[in-house]
């Protein structure tokens, strides 16, 4: 079983969360940056159940990662907006500074990392997946954590990759290492990969097994089934695999 | 708790065609088959497959797959509903009932109030018996039609369709009795020990 810190239950409660900063990621990709009176508090990976209520009561609910870290006084979301969406495109394109909405959480404790479990850690990413991953290089950086970390992020264009600039900054770090590759176009000169998430990128950008890295993979489903599979294939530890899929029903 | 506040300019879909008494509150449509799942997907070969029934650690009956698949095969057709807010209409499934599992393993009535039924992987659920019996749930082998895919829970899940989708554990492998109701494992991470859609049991204290 993968081992995971059990905490007792307790109730998570519907609390009013109030825009106050908003951040352009990517075209289709913004992040909210919210006060939440009263947050309890969470860990990089856990999610939040965000609910929209409209002026005649009609409501909608969906399920966010959380982008920020614990050590950030403001919660961060990070939505991309889907097409056939009801609750990504409200919060993508509708929202404004001062618009109030309800979430509560947090919720999941097992697709979660904190500082003190160590590592090397291996986190494997596609598209908007790359959000509670984010939380978690977010808080090995407030945390000054020194811990060995490899990101394998893909995304479909340069343009799509969410965050590139605070990557960059905190690979600078010299411990964490940061692989993009882009399935769809790459910019002229583009050193990174060029193809879908496959064992050989897996084998070649990925810690070596015996390192014992703790994984997280986070994406479509088809990335995460493919990605976990062979990373076992590879001689990754089950256990030490922790995996959370993305679809389109995610709106 | 006090009114929520208005999420101004929100409007909604409001998805014709969507009937409410078969969508339980907080849940929306989805026609595609969501995949979640903690971990790697386990892929056990069907002659390494067994299923067993336990009483507290004493073993029942256990059969193979060859065997399992002898047993009396129920379909169904249902609606699923996801705790992460996504139910999906009309799905079929074919399989073993736990009543015809009870019977095959000469089991006049259950030993014992509650389950934990385990699985390939580690992953563990609890239930009451009783939200097992009189058709209420089934060992899920075929899914419209074709045997379960792996990341759907194959080769075989449990179906409990009127609980969020949780308690429908994927790759099970086995069912135990239990005196008592303890929990699994979303349960333990602050998930509902019952998880009734309709009451929007989602997490603790719901």
């Amino acid at each position: 079983m993968p081992e995971t810190e059990v905490s007792a239950p307790k109730r998570v409660q519907w609390q009013t969360a109030e825009v106050r900063e908003i951040v352009e990621e990517t075209p289709r990709v913004k992040s909210l940056a919210l006060d939440v009176a009263g947050w309890p508090g969470h860990r990089a990976g856990q999610r939040v159940d965000v609910r929209l209520t409209a002026e005649d009561g009609y409501q909608a609910q969906r399920s966010y990662s959380i982008a920020s870290a614990p050590e950030t006084p403001r919660l961060m979301l990070t939505v991309e907006r889907i097409e056939e969406g009801e609750v990504s495109p409200y919060l993508t394109d509708e929202v404004r500074i001062g618009d109030q909405f309800q979430l509560r959480g947090p919720i999941g404790g097992h697709f979660v990392w904190t500082a003190d479990l160590g590592g090397p850690l291996f986190l494997v990413a596609g598209g908007s997946g790359i959000v509670p991953l984010m939380a978690m290089l977010r808080h090995r950086a407030a945390a000054k954590s020194a811990v060995e970390a490899t990101l394998l992020y893909s995304s479909r264009t340069f343009e799509d990759i969410i965050y590139r600039a605070e990557l960059d900054a905190l690979a600078k770090d010299g411990k964490l290492r940061v692989f993009h590759t882009l399935t769809r176009k790459q910019p002229a000169g583009w050193r990174g990969g060029s193809r879908r998430i496959d064992r050989n990128m897996l084998a070649e950008v990925g810690f070596r097994p015996a390192l014992r890295p703790r994984t997280f993979i986070c994406g479509p489903m088809r990335l995460v089934e493919d990605g976990a599979r062979h990373l076992l294939e590879l001689g990754y530890d089950r256990a030490l695999i922790k995996t959370e899929r993305f679809g389109p029903t995610g709106a | 708790m006090s009114e929520p506040p208005i999420s101004r300019g929100f409007r909604g879909r409001r998805k014709s065609g969507a009937p409410a008494d078969r969508v339980p509150p907080g849940q929306h449509l989805v026609s595609d088959f969501p995949v979640l799942s903690a971990g790697p997907t386990p892929h056990t070969p069907l002659e390494e497959w067994t299923f067993t029934l336990e009483d507290g650690s004493k073993v029942l009956k256990e059969w193979t797959w060859a065997e399992f698949e002898k047993l009396p095969q129920t379909k169904i057709k249902t609606d699923i509903h996801c705790v992460t807010t996504w139910s999906k209409l009309d799905t079929n499934w074919e399989g073993v009932s736990i009543d015809d599992l009870l019977a095959a393993a000469g089991l006049s009535e259950p030993p014992a109030p509650y389950i934990v039924a385990s699985c390939d992987g580690g992953y563990t659920t609890n239930l009451p018996v009783e939200d097992l019996l009189d058709g209420k749930a089934m060992i899920a082998t075929r899914y419209e039609g074709a045997p379960l895919p792996s990341e759907h829970g194959g080769p075989a899940r449990l179906l409990v369709p009127h609980l969020y989708f949780w308690k429908s554990a994927k790759w099970v492998r086995g069912i135990e009795f239990r005196e008592t109701d303890e929990p699994g494992f979303w349960e333990a991470l602050g998930y509902h020990m019952y998880g009734d859609p309709w009451r929007e049991q989602r997490y603790a204290g719901d």
